[in-house]
């Protein structure tokens, strides 16, 4: 055991994070700078953040983004928990295979080209493109992660439960909405968050599928960048890690601890 | 829990006896095909109130089929199942007053175990203060009582079977479907649940049907058996008539241990028949049996403890048959014999063990002497 930590693993395990974390160290770092400049260090300061919270098309950006991100995953973690119900209950049918494949291959699919064949979509529909049509898009390509993450779930749910629900004079109607969705939460929830993040991140669909006045964070930060770098992207950049390392810790400790009350029980069970 | 041995009430139960008594559940030519396979072919059965019924099979033999039908997870694909006077054959299982008690328990993990017990109830909209005593009332009667808070992984196994018997009663059904109840519970375990179902059951007379594949379990619990094999019955009787008098290879050999000789009938006189069965040795003599002819390619079955092992040749006794020991299974309680016979056929014997076994009696290779009763053993085709 005390040979664990020999100078080699050290230094790898050093390395590696290095490796990882060096560049967002540094984004952090230059957000509080007082410089303009990105890349000079001119003094500690918060005022680029101050400035980041003035700028109204930064905030509307956001707002956009995080109103494409609540609807979308919605949605999809609806059409994908249906999805995967199907999938998963209806034993075998003519086809099953093709449908399966078939949602699982937007998963490996170039997002530039689902990006093209949606705005292509848009175009010869004649629909607007904006808010809506962001949202769509996001949809379309998060549901197949929904589902594939509630379908996962779904394969090892007993399927006498709901049997027993209707035998106890359930509906199956109600014995989805009594039984199966409340066992199910955990994965519907998990697949609603990612979807979420999914949404969040997006660049490239969001720019082929969005219009004038809709414009998402990603899309924003890109454009900006693009003129030239300033501390102010550092700062929003800095709360986005922050808000998503948030999450994670959140998530981590709430596994935990379910998983602590598990093994309590099975104690509690066996005496 | 009391554990009190008489399974029967002091007057017999035997409703199936009573040409009079209608039955409960009825199965009128029922077959029922999944696809090209048939599961269930053509069977007819009756079931009687306050009946403890098993039906008893390998795996495969349609058994399950038939209780999923009782439920109403399985329309029957041709025949009428009928519940009392109502034909249920295409009644969906939420509008039937039968329950089931899973396999698996399929107790809901989102609940604690009085919710589990009140869903049923709660779903029939029954008010609340009646779902309250109702539940107290079942749990008393698993006593589980302490648990009602628990949740069903807080559980072991046992008090999660009790809890799922529990709330397949709370309804109070006309039929209640036991699938393979014991299943996941060690033996101890399971012997003594097995005494507490039937005890439940006597209290609430309730109708009980059990699909097992244990035939101990079915043996020890019901009032009859259907012994299943492809989909067909082969015998419905009590567990005695089953063991005692089977009417079939299939049935005498699916229950218990059982030897098996082939033979030729002869030698029909008043008192039985006798079997041909090898060169040289003498005929078995069977008892009964008056519908039989001479000249009929009949098969002989005893079971093994029915047969003595004695180094000595015996004396007045009906049969007698000589054989050299092979092997001795020694379980403890029991000793089984394997004798080859003269026609090399290996004859089973089983004696219990009432003296310690300091200085064996027999052992490998002893030439022993084989001897049964004419009333022992029964013929078959």
């Amino acid at each position: 055991m005390s040979n664990r930590f020999t100078w080699f693993n050290t230094t790898s395990l050093t390395l590696g994070f290095v490796f990882l974390y060096l560049p967002i160290l540094i984004l952090v770092f230059f957000s509080f700078n007082e410089s303009r400049l990105v890349t000079v260090w001119g003094g500690f300061s918060t005022k680029w953040y101050a400035e980041l919270f003035k700028d109204e098309a930064f905030l509307d950006a956001a707002l956009v983004t995080l109103r494409v991100a609540l609807v979308s995953a919605t949605m999809a973690t609806i059409l994908g928990t249906l999805a995967a119900v199907v999938m998963v209950r209806a034993g075998r049918f003519r086809g099953r295979t093709l449908f399966s494949g078939m949602i699982y291959a937007p998963l490996v699919m170039p997002e530039v080209i689902t990006g093209l064949s949606l705005l292509l979509l848009f175009v010869s529909m004649g629909i607007d493109r904006g808010f809506w049509t962001i949202t769509m898009a996001h949809i379309t390509f998060s549901m197949c992660y929904a589902a594939v993450v509630v379908s996962s779930r779904m394969v090892t749910f007993d399927s006498s439960l709901e049997e027993a629900a209707t035998d106890l004079g359930c509906t199956p109607f109600q014995s989805f909405i009594k039984v199966t969705l409340p066992i199910m939460a955990p994965a519907i929830i998990s697949a609603w968050l990612l979807s979420f993040t999914l949404s969040l991140d997006d660049l490239v669909i969001a720019s082929f599928t969005s219009g004038p006045g809709a414009t998402t964070l990603p899309m924003k930060i890109y454009s900006q960048v693009r003129l030239g770098v300033t501390p102010k992207i550092n700062a929003l950049s800095t709360i986005l890690i922050l808000i998503v390392t948030m999450g994670v810790i959140t998530a981590s400790i709430l596994t935990k601890r379910t998983e602590a009350r598990r093994k309590e029980d099975e104690r509690m069970a066996e005496s | 829990m009391n554990t009190s041995s008489a399974k029967k009430p002091s007057a017999r139960f035997a409703p199936w006896d009573n040409p009079d008594e209608k039955p409960l559940v009825r199965f009128k030519n029922v077959t029922k095909r999944f696809g090209s396979f048939t599961a269930i072919d053509d069977i007819s059965l009756d079931i009687y109130e306050r009946e403890f019924f098993a039906l008893l099979g390998p795996s495969g033999c349609g058994k399950t089929t038939m209780m999923r039908m009782l439920a109403g997870f399985e329309t029957p694909s041709e025949g009428i199942i009928s519940l009392g006077d109502d034909d249920i054959g295409a009644v969906p299982p939420y509008k039937r007053p039968v329950n089931m008690m899973f396999q698996s328990y399929a107790l809901f993990p989102h609940m604690t175990v009085e919710a589990n017990i009140a869903f049923g109830l709660k779903q029939d909209k029954w008010p609340k203060n009646l779902i309250a005593e109702r539940v107290e009332e079942m749990l008393s009667l698993v006593q589980l009582r302490k648990f009602a808070k628990r949740k069903p992984h807080q559980l072991s196994g046992g008090q999660r079977q009790r809890v799922a018997l529990a709330r397949s009663l709370a309804k109070k059904p006309k039929l209640l479907l036991l699938d393979e109840p014991l299943g996941a519970l060690d033996k101890k375990l399971r012997e003594q649940t097995q005494f507490e179902l039937m005890d439940i059951q006597e209290k609430l007379g309730m109708t009980f049907v059990i699909v097992t594949h244990d035939q101990e379990e079915a043996m020890t619990v019901a009032s009859r058996i259907a012994v299943m094999d492809d989909g067909k019955i082969m015998q419905v009787a009590t567990p005695e008539v089953i063991y005692e008098y089977p009417n079939s290879r299939y049935v005498a050999d699916f229950i218990g241990d059982v030897n098996i000789i082939e033979g030729r009938l002869d030698h029909k006189t008043e008192e039985g028949i006798q079997l041909a069965w090898a060169e040289g040795e003498p005929e078995i003599k069977i008892a009964n049996n008056a519908s039989r002819s001479e000249n009929e390619n009949a098969c002989f079955a005893i079971r093994p403890e029915k047969v003595h092992v004695t180094r000595d040749e015996p004396q007045g006794v009906d049969n007698k048959i000589k054989g050299q020991i092979d092997d001795i299974a020694y379980v403890g309680n029991l000793s089984t014999y394997h004798v080859r016979l003269s026609n090399g056929m290996i004859f089973k014997a089983q004696e219990s063990n009432i003296r310690r076994l300091a200085n064996r009696e027999f052992t490998w290779e002893d030439h022993v002497w084989l001897s049964w009763r004419s009333t022992a053993g029964v013929l078959l085709d």
